[in-house]
């Protein structure tokens, strides 16, 4: 199917490869900082305790930094030569020069707006509603589970998207963290980079264009019609 | 069966320091707005934590400061009714229901949703999602789903303040079928005095954070000292005899001897019903009034004058029915030389009924189609 897919749109092997991969990169960037996103999210719109603010600032962090000091920082954390790097070396886990790196760059990056849609549902639910789960003797977990959660999906999902659609994006902190490797770091930002810089490259390049606005377009797309079903199903109608 | 409850909390500017111990059947907290009820339900709840507190309900204890227990508020067993219904908008009537169920530690059997679906009216409203719902129906099923929770207390605070007038009179005849009905013993927070009135079995007085004076409905209604609503909201409970139903449409009550005429009320006769006279549809003329439409006069001494902050004054007349309350200006008082004392007589505009006493089962609650109907005799 892919051959196929890839010869349909006119694509050679290395500009399928950039797709694939970059679609690869972004859905497990996607999917892996979903938990840790509801839960920083839940705690900013939920929880007072001391360094929220501390903990804000360092979400939103990767919004404002250059990508190049992002990436930066992600090579001196988790480089083969830094010692966290080195450690989660020992077990297995490597993330510099790998697909995995490129993902987790991905994920930081789209981190504060995965954090940031969750976080307004979250602050758009009446805490009354999980106040009156809890005198019905839902335990707090629970009321998670049935009331909060359930209520803030359309938020959730938005969130999802964005950061998907933000992860096919990444350029900066993906290009300093894990280079541009050929089949392994390659995403469609870089290759769109790369071919820009090869005489006769602009045709690929032009390809890769066009399919990134077409999946950003319909990443956004598929965001608004979810969260528009959920808000209808949430409002009961 | 009683509850127990010993609460102190230091707000700022405001001291709150309630203490009761009530029997089982609907319990009424009435205050004013602000005199700190809401803040002794959310504290018997469990959903705020007051300096010193010691609940016990039916015996178990639930929070006890000074032993360092407190039970979580979903530990609680406790069903709580808001003023509003605070439905959960995802999911269907049935699901709201079925939620308290679900955490439940008690086994509701199926039997018992069949009875209360029945019960509060709301099986045609099962697969409808909340917003669909009037405001009445929400607070029908909020009340299903707070019973359903097996709760060893239901706390209603304030559970028809949110609705109009025509939702109100919906909603009431539920809390009697629930009081009668159901043994699981009613907190019930108001300021209003009819509803307190009709639904009330014990009756704990607030004013500014503090209890001001606990015990039967008749007792603290008829006492112009513990109105927290006000002049104009004050009015006494008595307590009748439907003696007789006559050809042209009129109810003969007996009120301690005395006869009352209401339009045609549907009970038997024989029935016990109380009666809520408001103060201010009370007039007093000390010489037995002849010539006038009004067809209720009772006779009876004055208790107590108490003279209020404005024009008014409330008149505490002791009858052979019990204690029937008057409003009447400053001027009238001294123009009638009123004096602790004196025999006087209370011709009533109008009665309405307040509750349906003995009879349980039997004429308006048990047809559920009791209202809150006035009567006007003038």
């Amino acid at each position: 199917m892919t051959e196929q897919a890839a010869h349909w749109f006119g694509l050679g092997a290395a500009e399928w490869q950039a797709v694939a991969l970059s679609l690869k990169v972004a859905f497990w960037a996607a999917l892996l900082s979903l938990p840790l996103g509801i839960f920083v999210a839940y705690a900013l719109a939920r929880w007072r305790f001391a360094g929220r603010e501390v903990l804000n600032g360092l979400v939103h962090l990767p919004l404002i930094l250059p990508p190049v000091v992002t990436g930066y920082l992600l090579l001196m954390t988790f480089g083969a030569r830094a010692p966290l790097g080195a450690a989660l070396k020992e077990i297995g886990i490597v993330f510099a020069f790998r697909w995995s790196g490129a993902a987790l760059a991905a994920a930081i990056m789209g981190f504060p707006l995965m954090v940031r849609a969750i976080r307004l549902s979250i602050e758009a639910i009446d805490p009354k509603l999980e106040e009156a789960a809890t005198s019905l003797g839902a335990s707090p977990i629970r009321v998670f589970w049935t009331v909060t959660l359930p209520l803030a999906l359309p938020g959730v999902l938005a969130g999802v998207v964005l950061a998907f659609a933000k992860a096919l994006g990444e350029f900066g902190a993906t290009i300093t963290f894990v280079s541009n490797i050929p089949g392994q770091t390659r995403t469609l930002p870089s290759a769109i980079y790369a071919f820009l810089q090869v005489p006769g490259g602009e045709s690929a390049a032009l390809r890769l264009v066009v399919i990134s606005i077409v999946l950003a377009m319909t990443a956004l797309i598929l965001s608004e019609f979810l969260a528009r079903r959920m808000a209808k199903r949430g409002r009961g109608a | 069966m009683s509850i127990s409850v010993q609460l102190r909390h230091q707000f700022q500017g405001f001291a709150l320091e309630a203490q009761f111990d009530v029997p089982s059947g609907v319990t009424a907290l009435f205050g004013r707005s602000g005199s700190g009820k809401s803040t002794v339900i959310r504290a018997i709840a469990g959903l705020f934590g007051p300096d010193e507190a010691r609940v016990v309900i039916n015996g178990r204890v639930l929070c006890d400061t000074g032993a360092g227990i407190c039970l979580p508020p979903h530990k609680r067993r406790i069903g709580t009714i808001f003023q509003d219904a605070r439905l959960f908008p995802h999911l269907s009537v049935r699901q709201n229901l079925d939620y308290g169920r679900r955490f439940s530690d008690r086994d509701v059997p199926e039997s018992e949703v069949a009875q209360m679906v029945e019960m509060l009216g709301i099986g045609h409203l099962l697969d409808r999602r909340p917003a669909g719902l009037s405001g009445g129906e929400q607070q029908r099923v909020a009340i299903g789903r707070a019973l359903l929770s097996g709760p060893d207390l239901i706390l209603a605070d304030e559970p028809l303040a949110a609705l109009d007038d025509a939702r109100k009179d919906e909603i009431l005849p539920y809390f009697e079928r629930l009081r009668d009905e159901v043994s699981i013993p009613i907190l019930y927070v108001s300021h209003s005095p009819a509803e307190v009135a009709r639904l009330a079995t014990t009756v704990v007085a607030f004013e500014s954070g503090r209890v001001t004076g606990q015990g039967g409905a008749v007792e603290i209604l008829g006492d112009p000292s513990l109105m927290p609503a006000g002049v104009r909201g004050a009015g006494a409970l008595i307590e009748a005899q439907v003696h007789a139903h006559h050809a042209d449409g009129l109810t003969e009550l007996s009120a301690g001897g005395v006869p009352l005429f209401l339009p045609k009320l549907d009970a038997a006769p024989g029935a016990q019903v109380r009666l809520r006279i408001a103060a201010q549809d009370v007039i007093l003329s000390p010489a037995r009034p002849k010539g006038l439409s009004a067809l209720n006069i009772m006779p009876g001494t004055i208790a107590h004058i108490r003279m209020g902050e404005g024009p008014g004054a409330m008149v505490s007349l002791a009858t052979p029915a019990g204690v029937v309350l008057a409003r009447v200006t400053k001027r009238s008082a001294a123009a009638l030389d009123l004096k602790q004392g004196m025999l006087c007589h209370a011709v009533i505009k109008s009665v309405s009924i307040a509750r349906q006493t003995v009879a349980r089962g039997a004429g308006p609650l048990g047809s559920g189609e009791v209202r809150d109907v006035k009567y006007s005799n003038s």
